[in-house]
């Protein structure tokens, strides 16, 4: 039996509701039974938000449960820690490289992990964990709000039974149309860096 | 047609697919969206009201009219409406009545996690509970028709997951054709409709034989369904713990409940008979699982799965593997990296929230503040850890009064924000009023519902479906109540604060402070924003701003030379400019708006 179980993590602001939308609706049009939930409220003013998405024949339980998870997004790299033993072991996480500081962090009170621990934990869950700079490909752009598109472009390329137009016909359904080019544009981008880090990891 | 609908949304399209006329609610998480989305459909009726009381018995008031009607609450909002539910239970309608009542189990956005299926056995009212959008969306219609067959309103019972879900909905797209000429008529009917002591003795018994019938009618509720695959497990499930049930045991028997409570004793009593071990997959309290006890029947459930807190699939494995009821084969491997401690990521006050110049000055005073529910209760938090108490919604006047007379040392305040202190608050302000306690009042006016998403509130001037409104007066309000020191300041301006605060400190009476500025999300308020920047030669890092508790100050890389300190830096994807921090500096390193202006101007 079909199931990918899909988990979104960000911080609230991030687009981590708008991502966790288009891949729902992909899921609909490639013709799954989706489910898809999240939290509403408290948990999104600045704080760590979650989405989880179900595609398969038949999907019973809206939530993704811990070790579940085929495909882990996370749109911030302290928030990929948080979450990432919701991956399957070996799962595939795709991580913005991108530091939002909690509170705590930027009053001095915690520290933030370096690039080496956060490393050492996602490679402690899988072999198969990418850092995709998202934000920094949305910026190329022209807009950081993208950045979710860039990170959904990327997932992409492991989905390649998924048409590309699956994609685009979601994306243009839940983006303002003077903002559709810029989307478009953000998801080839996040394909393409996909694709050649991929390459790059398989040849390494 | 099929569409991926919210159990919110869904709940919408059911009311108006099924003819609901008039709908009314009190945003609460996590069912604000129901009625934001009913809002805009064609021929209806909606609005928001100050509190869930209101809304159950504007919701009453349309059914005895002769229309179908809605009341929308979260869980605790039943607590509120709770006098007007128990004598619609009495007296009955004459067109149906739904209440669709969102528990919260896990508490995400809630202060405790009761279980409103007890209310329904309380009330002697029927509780169906949908497990996904399309029973969401069908059971709104079903409650409905049950309602005007058994006269009597019904209770809708969603939780947090069947809200916030999305799964496929098959929708109608259609209304029944309502005559546009005929209004509904009054029917009086003073025997059936006024509750004083002689009708209401009248009334009970007819209320208790209600309930034996439906309980009879359960027997064959359709979502009352028997799902019968291998006998040595039957399972008894309802909501979203149903779907827990079923992906856990895929081959077990279930008997799923859409209507919890009466339960189908009968049925009951069937599906154990035909299982070698029986149990309830239920969440929060063990509903179902008592009514099967008094049913004589042995079943185990909460001797199985917790009482506190959500279910999901990882919670249901766990424990059927504890009890023996899966191999430990079962279990799903996790990977379980040494993360270490991790930094938090708390909910936060946005950058540029009004709230935080008055929790800064309440702190510098070093006042007792006691809390209520809105975005400012996470003051409580550190840095600002400046709100003391915070129980439900409009306790804070009531209980910093009751702080008062008990004669403690410290002048106490109750904050309290704009649509919280219209839901609850005012009785409360009215007794510091009557009673006379030294009780301080702030009002945090942020000129909006903030914390369920900005909605319109008897403040803002608008309704729910749109139109112009008159916007109440705090100040008139309070003087009408025989409140004469009442201040209104500018929290982003921290002197006036002080200054409104340290007048109310020096007297002995009952004041309120009316701290007015727009909630810095709003669509004007947007257009203002201004990132400000801190002058690096100025700051010594001393650490002065970081107590304000913003986001958007951040520690520089850059160490001042003296003190060996970080100094502070703003983010300028974060700051909006509210200049409180600016105002806080003992080393005017950060600059103003007008300082940025100029400097602008300069070069």
């Amino acid at each position: 039996m079909l199931k990918v179980d899909f988990l979104l993590a960000g911080v609230g602001g991030q687009g981590t509701i708008l991502a966790s939308d288009v891949l729902a609706a992909v899921g609909l049009h490639t013709g799954h039974d989706v489910k898809k939930s999240e939290v509403h409220g408290m948990a999104q003013r600045g704080g760590s938000v979650t989405s989880h998405v179900r595609w398969g024949d038949k999907v019973y339980s809206p939530l993704v449960g811990r070790g579940e998870a085929d495909f882990f997004l996370a749109f911030e790299k302290l928030e990929a820690l948080r979450h990432i033993e919701m991956l399957r072991p070996g799962g595939i996480v795709l991580v913005n490289d991108y530091t939002i500081p909690p509170l705590s962090v930027s009053s001095g009170s915690d520290e933030y992990p370096d690039d080496e621990r956060i490393r050492a934990i996602l490679g402690a869950v899988t072999p198969n964990y990418y850092l995709v700079p998202g934000t920094t490909l949305a910026e190329e752009l022209g807009n950081a709000r993208v950045n979710n598109i860039v990170i959904l472009g990327a997932l992409s390329h492991f989905l390649a039974d998924v048409p590309p137009e699956a994609w685009l016909e979601a994306i243009r359904g839940r983006v303002p149309s003077r903002f559709l080019d810029l989307n478009q544009q953000a998801f080839l981008a996040g394909k393409e860096t996909m694709d050649k880090l991929h390459t790059a990891r398989n040849c390494g | 047609m099929k569409r991926l609908l919210s159990g919110n949304e869904a709940v919408a399209w059911g009311a108006w697919e099924s003819g609901v006329r008039v709908a009314a609610a009190y945003p609460g998480t996590p069912s604000t969206e129901i009625l934001e989305t009913f809002a805009p459909m064609p021929d209806i009726y909606a609005e928001w009201t100050p509190n869930e009381k209101v809304a159950l018995d504007v919701a009453v008031g349309a059914a005895y009219a002769g229309s179908r009607a809605m009341a929308v609450m979260k869980h605790v909002g039943l607590n509120v409406a709770a006098d007007s539910y128990f004598y619609a239970s009495m007296t009955g309608m004459e067109a149906g009545l739904v209440i669709v009542n969102a528990d919260d189990p896990f508490m995400h956005s809630s202060q405790n996690e009761q279980d409103n299926r007890r209310y329904a056995k309380f009330a002697r009212v029927p509780c169906l509970e949908p497990s996904d959008s399309q029973e969401a969306r069908d059971l709104v219609g079903t409650a409905l028709d049950i309602s005007e067959q058994f006269d009597t309103p019904v209770l809708l019972r969603l939780t947090t997951r069947t809200s916030h879900s999305y799964s496929i909905v098959d929708l109608k797209g259609t209304r029944p054709p309502q005559s546009q000429a005929e209004k509904p008529s009054y029917r009086i009917d003073t025997a059936k409709y006024v509750m004083v002591p002689g009708n209401a003795r009248r009334r009970h018994p007819i209320v208790e034989e209600r309930i034996g019938k439906l309980a009879e009618y359960a027997e064959t509720f359709p979502y009352n369904r028997m799902e019968l695959k291998d006998r040595s497990l039957g399972i008894v499930s309802d909501g979203v713990a149903y779907q827990y049930a079923r992906q856990v045991f895929p081959e077990a028997s279930i008997l799923k409940l859409g209507m919890t409570y009466p339960v189908p004793a009968r049925l009951l009593r069937q599906f154990a008979s035909q299982v070698k071990r029986l149990i309830v997959i239920e969440e929060l309290d063990p509903f179902i699982e008592e009514e099967i006890r008094l049913l004589g029947i042995p079943v185990e459930g909460k001797s199985i799965f917790p009482i506190c807190g959500e279910l999901d699939q990882q919670i249901v494995r766990e424990c059927a593997i504890e009890a023996g009821l899966l191999p430990s084969s079962a279990r799903v491997p996790v990977a379980q990296p040494d993360k270490g401690l991790l930094p938090p990521r708390p909910p936060i006050l946005c950058p540029g929230c009004p709230h935080r110049g008055v929790f800064y000055v309440t702190n510098k005073l070093k006042l007792v503040v006691n809390g209520d529910i809105g975005c400012y209760t996470l003051a409580f938090l550190p840095p600002l850890g400046a709100l003391h108490t915070c129980g439900c919604m409009g306790g804070s006047i009531g209980v910093a009064h009751g702080v008062a007379k008990a004669g403690i040392a410290e002048r106490n305040v109750a904050v309290i924000g704009d649509s919280t202190f219209f839901h609850t608050g005012i009785p409360a302000l009215l007794n510091v009023a009557y009673n006379r306690s030294n009780t301080i009042t702030i009002i945090l006016d942020n000129r909006t519902t903030a914390m369920t998403g900005r909605q319109e509130n008897p403040g803002t001037g608008r309704t729910l479906q749109g139109s112009e409104t008159v916007q109440v007066e705090f100040e008139a309000l309070a003087r009408a109540m025989g409140i004469q020191r009442v201040h209104t300041v500018d929290p982003y301006n921290l002197k006036e604060v002080e200054a409104a605060l340290g007048d109310c400190l020096a007297a002995d009476e009952p004041a309120v402070i009316i701290a007015r500025r727009e909630c810095a999300l709003m669509p004007e308020a947007r257009k203002t924003w201004l990132p400000l920047r801190v002058d690096e030669e100025r700051c010594n890092g001393c650490g002065l701003c970081f107590r304000v508790g913003c986001p958007a100050i951040v520690k520089s890389d850059v160490l001042d030379a003296k003190t060996g300190k970080p100094k502070a830096r703003i983010d300028p994807l974060l700051c909006i400019g509210c200049e409180i921090c600016a105002q806080v500096c003992a080393r005017q390193a950060i600059l103003f708006r007008a300082q940025l202006a100029e400097e602008e101007g300069g070069a």
